[in-house]
């Protein structure tokens, strides 16, 4: 059985974010800190009065140890005796580098019992700043809010190009080229015209046909020729597909154009291709379909999809 | 009379306890709602009859499956008789956040499971009022 275990690369958004981003993007840097001379005595006060649970703790710009809340609940139970936080703070402490990615902070606040790790300059080693969970929780939820919000700009201003561009007659032209026989890109093309008319906020029947029309056209490059053109032109009311080749071209068309004939090879059958549908599943996504090809020379493939018909159907259920 | 047929939907992680499966990616996504499911090993088929927001059971594992499944609208894709895909299927897939999961069922018995709790093939009998 190879059922893959749990530690398959997953790649969430969040996942790519704490790979990118670096351990100052995230850390806090206006720090309070204390000198190892005060007493045990004052730092309740002065954790209380900044809202914080724990500092650093700093000799002459040198971090020398971690004093926390846990710390001083601990002085307390052992009876409150008069000290200093030197004798009482945490030395054994990991550091983190302001330039490692937040996936590093992530890991050692995790393997450590402190809630929060320092943060030095790789050079000198002076405290930079100092970084809790719920620092990194902040800037990953923060950074996610960004890009959705870029996300959301892009598509409100993509959705209105076409209000924006004066003309009788307005389209905008996108073209794909798709290498032949690379079946690991083969539904790139398409899968960016997909994304490109849902940003353009065509209706979501018309993108689906597109979609579909132009995987199927893609594949159809992919399988059988060294590779081809898809190029389309989005208007209001309708989108066209060119998808062009340079061959081997279809010898019949008209027997290409029916359901289940195929000439592929048994390869391109084990990839659920090949099946003798791909003509005839472009054809039943666009509302009008033109194919010319000559043997030897390529093939040229045009398809047109009618934005108000789509809707119609889609209302029709 | 027109009777209604039985309509049911289900969310992932309850599909994935009825099929057995283990997911290969997308966990975060289980919540997500089924309410039709397409079978097939062959792609074009997938691609010609498919509802958008179905749940595709296959035996087919290359990334040609994610592409089908983005392009067709398919929420998850389960992959039966226990054949879990290559690395970069999954990682495409994770891309495109589309679930995975793998059964060690067989084609057969994954429909009859999922037709049993009220699954259908197509939700248009939803339109079919009583």
């Amino acid at each position: 059985m190879m059922i893959p275990k749990k530690s398959n690369p997953e790649f969430t958004k969040v996942q790519e974010l704490v790979y990118k981003l670096q351990v100052r993007d995230a850390m806090t840097k206006n720090l309070i800190t204390t000198d190892p001379g005060t007493l045990m005595g004052e730092l309740r006060e002065i954790l209380r009065f900044n809202r914080i649970s724990g500092t650093p703790v700093i000799k002459e710009d040198r971090l020398v140890g971690l004093i926390s809340i846990e710390d001083f609940i601990k002085w307390l139970a052992e009876g409150g005796k008069k000290c200093t936080i030197k004798d009482r703070m945490s030395t054994d402490i990991k550091v983190l580098y302001e330039d490692e990615p937040l996936i590093h902070a992530v890991s050692k606040l995790e393997q450590t019992d402190f809630g929060r790790l320092p943060v030095v300059g790789r050079k000198n080693r002076r405290l930079r700043g100092i970084i809790t969970k719920g620092d990194i929780i902040e800037t990953l939820l923060h950074k996610l809010e960004i890009d959705y919000h870029d996300e959301e700009i892009h598509r409100y201003r993509a959705s209105h190009i076409f209000e924006d561009i004066i003309g009788d007659k307005v389209a905008l032209t996108v073209q794909s080229y798709v290498k032949g026989k690379d079946f690991n890109l083969a539904g790139e093309a398409s899968s960016g015209l997909k994304k490109t008319l849902e940003r353009l906020g065509m209706h979501p029947l018309v993108v689906r046909k597109a979609a579909i029309a132009s995987y199927e056209a893609e594949m159809n490059l992919v399988i059988y020729t060294d590779g081809g053109t898809i190029t389309v032109a989005v208007q209001l009311d309708k989108i066209r597909i060119d998808v062009k080749d340079n061959g081997p071209g279809i010898a019949d068309i008209q027997k290409a154009m029916e359901p289940g004939y195929s000439t592929a090879p048994h390869w391109v059958r084990e990839l659920g291709f090949g099946a003798g549908m791909g003509l005839v599943n472009i054809k039943k996504c666009s509302d009008k379909m033109d194919i010319t090809s000559k043997v030897g020379k390529g093939t040229h493939l045009k398809l047109r999809i009618d934005v108000k018909n789509t809707q119609r159907q889609s209302n029709a259920g | 009379m027109m009777t209604k047929k039985l309509k049911n939907k289900m969310n992932l992680a309850h599909i994935k306890d009825v099929l057995e499966a283990e997911v290969l990616c997308g966990n975060d996504y289980l919540d997500k709602e089924i309410k039709m499911v397409y079978a097939s090993d062959l792609m074009s088929d997938v691609l010609s009859f498919v509802k958008s927001g179905s749940f595709l059971l296959t035996g087919l594992t290359n990334s040609q499956v994610i592409r089908t499944a983005e392009m067709a609208e398919i929420v998850a894709v389960c992959f039966v008789n226990g054949k879990a895909p290559q690395p970069d299927t999954i990682n495409l897939a994770a891309e495109k956040k589309i679930p995975l999961m793998v059964t060690k069922s067989f084609m057969y018995e994954c429909c009859g499971r999922l037709h049993e709790k009220g699954l259908s093939g197509d939700d248009d009998s939803e339109k079919i009022q009583p």
